[in-house]
């Protein structure tokens, strides 16, 4: 009955097939680690800002006059309704915390190198995106930090020569961010961005699904068919689609199905990430003041600028390059270029060996260095602008800099560790 | 379906007008999209002149009225704060206010029509914060001038005349706004008499 059922639809839509291609029969690397679950992660957090969200919408009111009260009645009156913010507003950091992780697991393992470029350009875009979709959702409360670190983050675009103001104007709707701007981010935030992230990572599971998952040893799973038959091969044991063999010229190597193998390991990081993420919901809902900031507990107010006004935490690394540089126009050059830069990695890494484990005790240093200049300019980005700290986020802004420079330099002649035949 | 011979040509003309005709239909039909995003007529008409009263106003104060939405200071300044304003001229970025941060009218020592009265939009030039008025502790910012304007974002100062000084990140002096005396006590902000 069921299986009359099933082939009725496969007849007219290959969902089978398409499980066995992505799921079942996908033939994942037998040694993946701790830093592999970032990615299931971020998807698992993908679902819990888009349901949240969508709750949410519910009750909030997307005007000047009656945002900042919606998000008290949604916190005060709404059956759950602070459980469902908690839930949104917390998401969003480990949105940040388990993308960056995931991002530097591509970095330690080489996972940007060929064939991997447009696997993680797909990864950066999502990660732009994400940042516009923070961005414009942190205005929406209508506190004073929203309004005020919406007023410094819009203002950026007004560096640009000849049209910046003009543009600055265009992107508020208003002469200053007003009622209007509000309306419109609160239409990309909960319509236009998360489409366009939703397109975008099926495009970047698309792409990884091309090209197969890379490992922490940065060696190849799938090897062309020379007829040798490989020793203890786990990968003799199940089947993978044949999409994956084409048709027998390709054999795959200490392979494993992703499900149900990485399915159940994922679980497990799923388990261990809520632990986590309910902690935080329930006993430390503000994060500190870093994922609520304490002035937007007041209602936004044009005439009055908080004493110190911080981003979220996940953009102060590159809000502290910003201010590091003296120059307007070069600070808001430099911002950008940080992420550019990130995403030229599979250009400027000329290194044959993709994993960190294998490669050279400079580029291990250079990793760590760079690691360290991001965290400490987070740190500087959040404190007020002194002269010592402008002074210090000058020079991590250089070696944050400095990695991609130094990586482009040494990676063409470095001197590697051989690679193992076989995954460890 | 003819049998006649392909006329690649033809075809390849048709294809070009066509992609054409279609780009051309296409940004027509992103005009209204993109368009909808100025400022509506009625965010316009909120752009609208204000006027203040300063009957009231004392020596050093500082009182703020809202124009499109922003801050617009009127401050009285004492001869002290005006005196002030030639002391650290080697300290200020645009000491003679050659940015066009002002009407004509305002391109002069005091960066206003009379001496004694201030008017500036409250808005610093770096990244759009609402400066503080520091009356008379500004000489922990910088030294000898008694008072002055002070960006708690990111440390801009001002003097008493809105200019900026240098090494700070605010590369402008404060913006003047167009404005005019309507009577002794009463100021028009956003109109002055080349617009009213």
């Amino acid at each position: 009955m069921f299986k009359n059922f099933m082939s009725w639809i496969e007849y007219r839509m290959p969902f089978m097939e398409k499980m066995n291609l992505h799921v079942m029969q996908y033939p994942a690397p037998k040694n993946f680690n701790f830093w592999y679950f970032f990615g299931s992660l971020a998807m698992l957090v993908l679902v819990n800002q888009i349901l949240t969200g969508i709750w949410l919408t519910m009750n909030f009111v997307p005007t000047a006059e009656g945002a900042f009260a919606s998000v008290e009645y949604i916190m005060r009156d709404v059956d759950y309704g602070w459980l469902l913010r908690y839930m949104h507003s917390t998401g969003a950091s480990a949105f940040f915390v388990v993308v960056y992780l995931h991002m530097l697991r591509g970095m330690m393992y080489g996972s940007y190198q060929k064939p991997r470029e447009l696997l993680w350009i797909f990864g950066m875009l999502i990660f732009l995106v994400l940042m516009a979709e923070a961005f414009m959702g942190y205005l929406l409360p209508w506190g004073q930090m929203s309004f005020w670190g919406a007023q410094v983050i819009i203002s950026i675009f007004g560096v640009i020569p000849v049209i910046g103001d003009d543009l600055t104007l265009w992107i508020r709707g208003d002469y200053v961010i007003s009622g209007a701007t509000l309306n419109r981010f609160f239409a990309l935030h909960v319509i236009a961005l998360p489409l366009v992230l939703v397109v975008l990572v099926f495009l970047h599971i698309i792409a990884l699904h091309e090209v197969g998952s890379n490992n922490p040893d940065g060696i190849d799973v799938k090897r062309p068919n020379d007829g040798q038959k490989i020793e203890d091969n786990v990968s003799d044991k199940f089947t993978f689609h044949e999409y994956f063999t084409k048709g027998g010229k390709k054999i795959i190597v200490d392979a494993i199905p992703f499900h149900p193998y990485y399915t159940v390991k994922d679980i497990v990081g799923v388990v261990g990430f809520l632990f986590i993420f309910c902690f935080v919901i329930f006993f430390a809902p503000e994060g500190g003041g870093f994922f609520l900031e304490p002035p937007n507990f007041e209602p936004a107010n044009p005439m009055k600028t908080p004493e110190h006004i911080a981003p979220v935490w996940y953009f102060t690394p590159f809000y502290a390059i910003l201010r590091a540089v003296p120059d307007q126009l070069f600070g808001a050059i430099f911002m950008f270029l940080a992420i550019i830069f990130l995403a030229l990695l599979p250009w400027l890494d000329r290194c044959p060996v993709r994993s960190v484990r294998y490669r050279s005790n400079l580029h291990k240093a250079n990793l760590v260095m760079f690691c360290i200049s991001f965290v400490v300019l987070g740190v500087l980005g959040v404190l007020p602008a002194t002269p010592t700290y402008t002074l210090l986020a000058q020079i991590f802004s250089f070696t944050y800099f400095a990695y991609f420079g130094l990586l482009w330099f040494y990676s063409k002649n470095e001197k590697t560790k051989p690679l193992p035949v076989r995954l460890s | 379906m003819s049998n006649a011979p392909v006329d690649h040509g033809r075809r390849r003309f048709l294809t070009i007008a066509t992609s054409v005709v279609g780009g051309v239909g296409a940004i027509g039909a992103a005009v209204p999209f993109i368009a909808s995003w100025n400022p509506s007529e009625k965010a316009k008409q909120a752009g609208a002149p204000v006027t203040a009263d300063i009957s009231k106003l004392e020596d050093g104060q500082l009182i703020r009225v809202e124009w499109r939405g922003k801050p617009v200071w009127i401050v009285k300044r004492t001869p002290a704060m005006l005196e002030s304003l030639t002391k650290a001229v080697d300290k200020l970025r645009d000491p003679a206010s050659e940015e066009p941060q002002q009407p004509d009218y305002a391109k002069n020592d005091h960066r206003s029509k009379k001496p004694e009265i201030f008017v500036a939009v409250g808005i610093c030039t770096h990244l759009g914060c609402s400066p503080t008025y520091i009356m008379n502790d500004f000489e922990a910012q910088v030294e000898g001038i008694p008072s002055g304007f002070f960006c708690p974002c990111h440390g801009s100062t001002y003097d008493m005349a809105g200019r900026v000084f240098s090494g700070v990140p605010a590369p402008k002096n404060l913006m003047i706004p167009p404005y005019m005396f309507v009577d002794d006590t009463t100021i028009l902000i956003g109109a002055d008499e080349g617009t009213a």
